[in-house]
């Protein structure tokens, strides 16, 4: 019985201790972000790989995301005789969850996980170390940057989600079911306000500061060689999938 | 130079380092020896701060770098060079930019500047006509060059080599350290360096110091430690199976 509350105890301190060893690296990055020197090259940089480069992506995704919303939307209006609604059917849960989320998850898979890499085989060729020798902070060159880049692309691709799902939502819809593109649009104006976007943007910049945060940890302390990096990078995506759901429900709690 | 006092490293139960004392005099050309996995590395990751001891202390220029941290640590730094095992280039920079960046980075001097400091850098280690190239596509002795060029453009006092002729071919590993010995001459550091060449690292360095079982067994010049009748170094030297060193 002791045996296994030491072993317990040990864990929930392993953990606590891991925990915090996160925390301090995100309140770090952060307050680097805050003092100059500001890297905006690198800045622009990351901006690049992180959103201009995950646009096709998040365009694909947006638009099927709207398409199927349509289809399984209408097909369950027509059964309460309110297809005319199907604008807002789309639109409501596109901008408060699904853009957010999807679009989250969909950096994490494309982006997230190749910065961890990235930063991870910087770690085991020295390249961080090199930094450090030279008196140069790793964290202002490394990771802030793309703290920022996270900050400021994560609510901006979320919105092209958001809007290239519901021309997905107008094709089906509008084009080949037959309902009426005003009806579509006009509906979406009735049940929708300022605060429905105000929430999905709140969540995408949640979402995109969690999911840099995880993935410049895992890469930043990766373990030894090649296996190193790809358990961080695997631990990485895992770890902030699930956060951005686990975040997702505490956050629409908070708004509902 | 540089004093370390009585070392300790310890990596959960494996005791690394068991008390390391060592001098380092200003300008001279120190060889750190041993066996692989005897905390050469180690020892040098200390010395720039990369790693906190246990116990002990390491005197650079008076300052114990073991205690401070922070700006304090990063003004002790600027005195140092480091050349890593692998080279450690930036992969996302060219070979122009990984010799410029602690210029650009860390000191004020105009474009103009930094472009005369690198092309005299890249003359040094014979490497014009590379500047455009990413590390990704040079060959190891040309990334070990660049690497010494990166370290050597800030002119350090001191410069760290981990073991910068690993993996070279004989033509290469004796140009590496004709480049070592040549560049120690012309900007006159003080330098420490992790190597196995054994015997060509005679001819290059001033002191040898052997590293075994966590402690410094002996050290001398090149003459002294050939001449030594230690088993461990003699051993060692002549790379025997037979001896007090065993193979784990």
């Amino acid at each position: 019985m002791t045996g296994l509350l030491r072993m317990i105890g040990s864990w929930a301190l392993s953990a606590l201790r891991k925990m915090g060893h996160m925390f301090i690296f995100l309140v770090q990055s952060l307050s680097y972000a805050f003092r100059p020197p500001f890297k905006f090259r690198i800045l622009l940089r990351e901006i690049r790989f992180i959103g201009t480069k995950s646009m096709t992506v998040i365009v694909l995704m947006g638009s099927f995301t709207g398409m199927v919303l349509a289809l399984q939307g209408f097909y369950l209006l027509r059964k309460v005789g309110s297809e005319a609604l199907l604008g807002p059917a789309v639109a409501l849960p596109l901008i408060r969850e699904l853009g957010p989320v999807l679009s989250a998850l969909t950096i994490t898979g494309r982006a997230g996980s190749a910065l961890t890499a990235e930063i991870g085989i910087m770690r085991i060729s020295e390249q961080i170390d090199a930094l450090t020798a030279m008196a140069l902070n790793p964290m202002r060159y490394l990771i802030v940057p793309k703290m920022v880049a996270a900050i400021i692309v994560f609510p901006l691709l979320t919105a092209i989600y958001n809007v290239v799902g519901i021309y997905g939502g107008y094709f089906v819809g509008v084009k080949l079911l037959g309902l009426s593109s005003g009806t579509y649009f006009s509906q979406m104006e009735h049940f929708m306000n300022m605060e429905d976007i105000r929430i999905g943007i709140y969540k995408s910049l949640t979402f995109g500061i969690l999911v840099l945060w995880v993935c410049c940890y895992k890469g930043f302390y990766t373990g030894y060689g090649a296996e190193g990096v790809s358990k961080a990078t695997t631990e990485a995506v895992v770890m902030s999938s699930v956060l951005i759901l686990i975040a997702d429900y505490f956050l629409g709690t908070l708004f509902i | 130079m540089i004093n370390i006092v009585g070392l300790q490293k310890s990596f959960g139960r494996q005791k690394v380092l068991d008390g390391v004392s060592l001098s380092i005099s200003d300008k001279e050309l120190i060889a750190i020896i041993g066996e692989s996995g005897g905390g050469k590395s180690v020892l040098l990751r200390h010395l720039i701060g990369l790693l906190k001891p246990d116990r002990g202390k390491i005197l650079v220029e008076g300052e114990d770098i073991t205690k401070v941290s922070g700006r304090e640590l990063d003004g002790i730094r600027q005195k140092f060079g480091v050349v890593f095992q692998g080279g450690a280039l930036f992969d996302s920079l060219t070979v122009y930019e990984n010799i410029a960046f602690p210029l650009k980075e860390k000191t004020k001097l105009s474009r103009r500047e930094i472009h005369e400091r690198v092309e005299e850098a890249l003359e040094d280690v014979g490497l014009r006509g590379m500047e455009d190239k990413y590390p990704a596509e040079i060959s190891g002795g040309m990334k070990k060059r660049v690497a010494l060029a990166r370290a050597l453009i800030t002119e350090p006092k001191i410069v760290l080599f981990d073991e910068p002729t690993t993996g070279l071919d004989p033509i290469l590993l004796h140009a590496i350290h004709k480049l070592i010995t040549d560049t120690h001459k012309k900007y006159g550091f003080t330098g420490v360096m992790i190597s196995h060449d054994i015997p060509e690292i005679f001819h290059v360095v001033d002191r040898i110091a052997f590293l075994y079982k966590g402690t410094i067994e002996v050290v001398g010049t090149p003459k002294e430690i050939r001449a030594s009748t230690d088993p461990v170094v003699r051993q060692f030297i002549k790379g025997s199976l037979k001896g007090p060193i065993e193979i784990a």
